[in-house]
């Protein structure tokens, strides 16, 4: 049993005075202590956290307004920027960068009563499966020490099933909050792509970065949502959409058609998750959801298309760290050009260094249009194919990994290994959509997730759905 | 198949602004080549007549009014994490 009630139970706890903001902060912060050896946070917002739990208790007693989220301590990935501690990415160019303001996000929870509590460990810039990427440390699998929590939110997500926070936010730009939510048995939630502000996060692959909630339930993630969403001036790629509310209610399943890729029956998924898959359908099929096959010809190259334009977009956005405005810079070089690249060369870990070379390579005079051009044009044709299975079904279905969590070490020296276990969710980034990672398998050995779709801006619906058949699988 | 070379490597650490030592670059030879060999595949596809998508949501040119926003971001809070500074000034290393 989880040591938090639901979200909206916590706040009308905290509005009624059964309860106060400071000792659920308090609470989170012992938690996040006891549970330290699990190297799921990297810094801890104690004074900040404490003054603003107080702050909120003083509000309550003379009667002012405090938020839909009042009192509820978080976790945010360590890529947003955050006043009361370092904001680094896991990354040693960022150690000792302080935020001079804060990520959108955190701003809008902020104004609604939350308090963040700390930041999460994650892959060094968001880059991996694992969190073995990080320059500091590996977060191990709540459910296993061994194991990875998957990546890159891997902190994130095991400090929700740690019970050190009731959420945590994530990012995912090819399956980061997804796949950590899937190791590690949460509800990871991928919006529509523009639906949630990235103003103030640290940017990976811009065209498909999106923020949003890792917690213990798809309502909880509905409620957070619906707190981070909306334009925003300063992120100038976030969408407008007619209606913000996402909270579930109540929602008929019958009728509804679900898609199977017919093409990831071949490619390689483990035993038990096929099983767990299979059994979800048949779980559906009782409920009275349709289920037909969809077909996607070209899927089996998203992950290639994926593998181009994410280290494209990541050589792009990481030639800003510099050693000249911020972050570590080495005080041995003595010409302009010996700072970039002596910088450069001892701040970034080896993953950094792969993606920006990557990165460089594919975006180079001569090879520019083999490589970049051919993959946004593949983007065009995977868009069209997904465009067609959503006139034919309201939602697709996959797992959200072709496997459990790995062991720690197993394939850190194999990076295209490793790239491999986003071959089932870097679709879903690439063409834009909402995509949900829910857990199975609960109370078995380990977690398996799985992943629903939906078509872009559909997120209500997906939420919908995915909590009308969570407790079910 | 492309096959790359510790030159290849070499050049490619200088265009982006890195230096790798010669065994980083042995290394780098066979990850990098295993990732483009793999991302290759895309080219055996016909797409000569597709047009590319570079934003999915279909935004284009968003704007704002030409006007002063203040950010509320102090100078001195900025400039706290410049590595060398100077009378409030970004300090720069030589060129050459």
């Amino acid at each position: 049993m989880s040591q938090w009630q639901d979200i909206d139970l916590i706040v009308s706890g905290v509005t009624s005075g059964q309860t106060t903001a400071l000792s659920l902060v308090e609470k989170s912060l012992k938690t996040i202590e006891d549970k330290s050896d699990y190297d799921a946070i990297i810094s801890v917002i104690k004074d900040r956290a404490i003054e603003r739990a107080k702050l909120i208790d003083a509000k309550i007693v003379s009667g002012e307004k405090v938020g839909r989220l009042a009192g509820v301590p978080f976790i945010a990935k360590d890529n947003m920027l955050t006043f009361g501690s370092e904001t680094t990415a896991a990354s040693n160019i960022l150690k000792g960068f302080v935020a001079p303001y804060q990520a959108t996000v955190i701003e809008k929870l902020e104004a609604e009563g939350a308090i963040c509590v700390a930041k999460a460990n994650l892959d060094a810039f968001a880059h991996g499966s694992s969190t073995e990427n990080s320059d500091f440390m590996t977060t191990k699998n709540p459910h296993n020490k061994k194991l990875v929590p998957g990546g890159s939110s891997g902190g994130s997500a095991a400090a929700v099933i740690l019970d050190m926070a009731p959420f945590a936010l994530g990012s995912d730009t090819g399956g980061s909050i997804r796949l950590p939510a899937s190791f590690c048995g949460a509800v990871g939630f991928k919006p529509t792509y523009g639906l949630v502000s990235r103003n103030g996060v640290i940017a990976m692959a811009s065209s498909t970065d999106v923020i949003g909630p890792i917690t213990k339930n798809v309502r909880d993630a509905a409620i957070v949502l619906e707190v981070i969403a909306g334009q925003d001036p300063l992120d100038s790629t976030t969408i407008g959409l007619d209606s913000y509310n996402f909270t579930p209610n109540s929602y008929k399943l019958k009728g509804k058609t679900i898609g199977v890729i017919k093409e990831f029956k071949n490619s390689d998924i483990s035993k038990s998750v096929q099983q767990k898959f299979d059994h979800t359908i048949e779980i559906l099929k009782s409920l009275g959801v349709k289920v037909i096959e969809v077909s996607f010809p070209l899927i089996e190259y998203s992950l290639a298309c994926y593998y181009i334009i994410a280290p494209a977009e990541i050589s792009s956005n990481l030639s800003r760290y510099d050693g000249i405005k911020y972050g570590f810079a080495d005080s041995n070089a003595t010409t302009l050009s010996e700072l970039y690249n002596q910088t450069r060369s001892l701040g970034f870990g080896m993953e950094a260094k792969r993606r920006i070379m990557l990165g460089t390579y594919v975006l180079s005079s001569g090879y520019y249009d083999a490589y970049y051009n051919q993959a946004q044009k593949l983007r065009t044709k995977l868009i069209e194919e997904y465009d067609q299975a959503f006139r034919k079904c309201d939602f697709i279905i996959t797992p959200t990994s072709p496997d459990v969590a790995f062991e720690i070490g197993k394939n850190v020296d194999d990076n295209m290994k490793m790239y491999l276990t986003d071959v089932l969710t870097v679709g879903a980034s690439l063409v834009g959509i909402p995509a949900i990672s829910i857990p199975a398998n609960v109370g078995n050995d380990l977690p398996i997730g799985i992943q629903i779709m939906a078509g872009q801006k559909h997120d209500a619906d997906l939420i919908n759905f995915a909590s009308a058949i969570g407790g079910s699988i | 198949m492309t096959k790359l070379t510790t030159d290849d490597i070499f050049k490619l650490a200088k265009l982006s602004n890195i230096l790798v030592t010669e065994l980083e670059a042995k290394e780098l030879v066979g990850e990098i080549e295993v990732v483009l060999n793999y991302v290759g595949q895309l080219q055996k596809l016909d797409l000569a007549n597709t047009e590319p998508t570079y934003q999915v949501t279909g935004l284009s040119n968003v704007m704002r009014p030409d006007e002063e926003v203040d950010y509320k971001i102090s100078t001195e809070d900025l400039l706290k994490n410049v590595p060398e500074t100077e009378n409030n000034y970004i300090k720069v290393r030589r060129v050459l």
